[in-house]
């Protein structure tokens, strides 16, 4: 093996990671805000709403990332007077912000879909004592259903964060010159793929790998936990005598 | 303790400091719900004076719960008035034709004044049991923090459960979690107990115990209504029982005597078959 | 009248979309059954193998989860080649030699899922009841008999919905394949749309198709589902 081109490969792989971070953070948070707006159109109990919802995910999470990608950046060219006379023409022909779109809308579906399910695993029982003692809908959702909804949702989306980094790749074949991008140009002109591979590998495995770690973190902030021991009063049983 | 237990609930009234005559907590007048096209309550009525302890028994589908929940709104009756603590929830029609509570302020009150308690606990799993019992005079009532643990202190003591306050429902027996869930349904300050079917999720050892808190309770000369299928607790514990069947109630009365002399064959049945 | 022409018409796409799309198929059919071999594999290894196998499963496992499946892809495409190359020129060939797409796409897909399938055979394999393993054994069942007749059968009806997933995955990855340049459905309408310049078209064809594609696969994989629950239920 050698060594010096593999420093050398490493160091121009890095050169791809600040847009791997920027895609992948970019369109993390976009698909959050998309994932709740969709999970609550479908929650809503509204055909009108829920109805769409349905759609959209059925479509996004039964085709590839890579067809929605190229239906963003090349199949919407397509209409580039429309986009123009709109204004967004600059946006749809830049290849990152399609990248970041297609990414976000697609991970949105998939998202939508974990936070309805954590929003179902949340027990009746517990809603219904939120409502008994008097907590109207909205202090019922702060208190009772988000906590539930989210600690049940984390490692589910953690899985799906990893995928989106993951996914990230795919913005190479639309001329975004990120980590896979770079790795794939330099395996084209050298044919070193098993070095090159493995130090494209080498820093999508740390970064899936700190990802991987903060949700665990978050899982362990968010999870019950035993305080640490206080003495216990003692127990004076001043009810009646047994039944 | 024993002394109070000799005492009838007036008496125990009047030492809380209230008047001696009977205080109305509960009544509920011509009380009808469906679920679909099957109604399930055909007509309720009846009252339930402070320091009452009414049993409500039937068998199973009689609508013993539904009327129970009916109290504390979390099902909407159809027609009727149900009057908690001298309120009058107000009502309002829905667009589908269906009746809503009119004022959600009004109702939050009602519901904190009338406490539940429910058959398969309820309690809330990311809370610790203290942090269960705080939730709703912190979060609903809006009393100081400090306070409110103070006094839940007292009332998990009081329960039994002072050494797991710090725990999480999941670590608990059935019988701690419900005794836990007794605690948290008097943080709230009510002034009626609403349980419904207490004992019936839990394992037959376990049931002792918390009847052993509900008969405390009794003798403190709380109002409470209790669903339920313990005749023990219905015939020596409870000072009324109201008996339903098929949504209307077929029976009621003083327990001691509606035990002691049936007036209707289906009650009659009803108690040999439970002895059985 | 144009859209017509342009799909069913003598010279339409209409035929070149569909044939990709059985490409599409065919490729992610053989990628799911590489993947099960290589997934059965590394469950076996971190079953029932020694502390070393397990250690290179988990690993393996841990890199196929977190590197990009694309990446994997270039692997094979070059690395095959370079690999091929080499023997090439060791038999007095000169020159370069390219692994075949299609090939190269079927490993790749395979060995991507390869993970996710060991997870899903390793899964179905613990649910299956101690005791059966014991009484086969008292029966005087050898090791493959066993997982012939009392394993397999019950393991694939646990793992049917963990590989319909997979399947869907597979799939939808098998898009990635065009990117080495095999006609499978995306490359096809990326031919389609650059020959005709009517993109927004042809990515809607292959939209549409994939769609079919993965949802009636989705219904085949109920189907087997039910069918595979039905010794079991009682009445
Ligand atoms: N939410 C609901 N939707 C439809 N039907 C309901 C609903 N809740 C109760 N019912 C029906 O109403 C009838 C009375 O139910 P209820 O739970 O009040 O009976 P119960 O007397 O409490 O019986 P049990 O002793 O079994 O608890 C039953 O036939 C039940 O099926
Ligand atoms: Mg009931």
């Amino acid at each position: 093996m050698d060594l010096s081109f593999m420093q050398a490969t490493l160091l121009t792989l890095l050169g791809g990671l600040p847009l791997t971070l920027h895609l992948t953070a970019s369109s993390i948070l976009l698909g959050g805000a998309g994932a709740l707006v969709l999970a609550l159109m479908r929650t809503s109990g509204i055909v009108l709403l829920s109805a769409p919802a349905r759609a959209y995910v059925f479509v996004f999470r039964g085709t590839p990332l890579l067809i929605q990608l190229f239906m963003i950046y090349y199949g919407l060219g397509q209409f580039r007077p429309a986009l123009q006379d709109l204004g967004l023409w600059s946006f749809f022909r830049d290849p990152y912000f399609c990248a970041v779109l297609a990414m976000a809308m697609n991970t949105a579906a998939y998202s939508s879909e974990i936070i309805r399910g954590g929003l179902a695993s949340v027990p009746p029982g517990a809603l219904e004592a939120a409502s008994a003692c008097g907590m109207r809908p909205l202090m019922r959702l702060r208190r009772i259903v988000l906590p539930l909804a989210i600690r049940q949702a984390l490692p589910a989306y953690g899985n799906e964060l990893v995928l989106m980094a993951k996914a990230t790749s795919l913005a190479s074949t639309i001329t975004l010159m990120e980590v896979t991008g770079l790795a794939g140009k330099m395996i084209a002109q050298t044919y070193r793929a098993v070095e090159i591979f493995a130090c494209a590998g080498l820093i999508y495995l740390a970064l899936t790998l700190i990802l991987t770690r903060a949700v665990l973190l978050l899982e362990w902030w968010l999870s019950p936990r035993r305080p640490r021991r206080q003495p216990a009063p003692p127990t004076i049983c001043t009810t009646g005598e047994p039944a | 303790m024993t002394a109070t237990h000799a005492l009838p609930p007036q008496a125990a009234a009047t030492r809380n400091g209230t008047p001696p005559w009977p205080v109305e907590k509960i009544a509920v007048l011509d009380l009808h719900k469906s679920f679909g096209s099957i109604e399930v309550l055909k007509g309720i009525s009846f009252t339930a004076n402070q320091g009452d302890v009414v049993a409500i028994l039937g068998s199973s589908g009689s609508g013993k719960s539904t009327l129970l929940r009916c109290v504390n709104f979390l099902e909407t009756p159809d027609a009727g008035e149900i009057i908690v603590c001298g309120e009058n929830v107000r009502m309002r029609r829905r667009r589908d034709g269906r009746q809503a509570p009119a004022d959600p302020a009004q109702l939050t009150r009602v519901r904190t004044r009338a406490s539940m308690v429910f058959q398969s606990f309820n309690l809330w799993p990311h809370m610790t049991i203290l942090e269960n019992v705080i939730e709703a005079p912190v979060h609903v009532q809006r009393r100081p923090r400090k306070d409110c643990i103070e006094e839940a202190e007292a009332l998990l003591d009081k329960v039994g459960l002072a050494a797991k306050r710090h725990e999480y429902p999941a670590v608990l027996s059935g019988g701690q979690q419900q005794r836990a869930a007794i605690a948290r349904a008097l943080a709230s300050h009510p002034e009626v107990l609403l349980f419904d079917e207490p004992t019936s999720a839990l394992d037959p050892e376990l049931v002792g115990e918390v009847l052993k808190v509900m008969r405390a309770l009794a003798e403190e000369g709380r109002t409470m209504l209790v669903v339920t299928h313990e005749m023990g607790f219905a015939r020596h514990v409870s000072t009324r029982s109201l008996f339903l069947h098929q949504g209307r109630v077929e029976e009621e009365g003083a327990s001691a005597e509606m035990f002691a002399h049936p007036r209707t064959d289906r009650f009659r049945q009803f108690i040999q078959r439970s002895q059985s | 009248m144009h859209l017509f022409d342009l799909f069913l018409g003598p010279d339409g796409w209409g035929v070149p979309l569909l044939a990709a799309a059985l490409m599409t198929v065919a490729l992610s059919i053989s990628g799911l059954a590489v993947g099960a071999l290589l997934g059965a594999l590394l469950a076996y290894a971190r079953i029932a193998g020694g502390l070393l196998a397990r250690t290179a499963a988990d690993a393996v496992t841990t890199v196929l989860r977190g590197v990009p499946d694309l990446l994997v892809i270039y692997l094979f495409y070059f690395g095959g080649s370079q690999i091929l190359s080499w023997i090439g020129n060791a038999a007095g060939y000169d020159g370069f030699i390219g692994l075949p797409v299609f090939l190269t796409g079927v490993l790749a897909l395979g060995v991507v899922s390869a993970a996710y399938q060991a997870e899903v055979f390793r899964g179905a394999f613990t649910v299956i009841p101690r005791g059966q393993i014991e009484s086969a054994r008292a029966a005087g069942m050898g090791s493959l008999l066993m997982f012939r007749r009392v394993l397999a059968p019950q393991m694939i009806r646990h793992a049917l919905p963990g590989l319909g997933n997979v399947w869907q995955l597979i799939l939808k990855d098998s898009a990635l394949i065009s990117v080495i340049g095999l006609v499978e459905l995306l490359r096809a309408a990326q031919v389609g749309a650059g020959s005709t310049r009517e993109p927004f078209l042809f990515y809607s064809a292959a939209l549409l198709l994939y769609l079919a594609i993965t949802s009636l696969s989705g219904q085949a994989f109920r189907w087997a589902e039910i069918r595979s629950l039905r010794p079991f239920r009682r009445g």
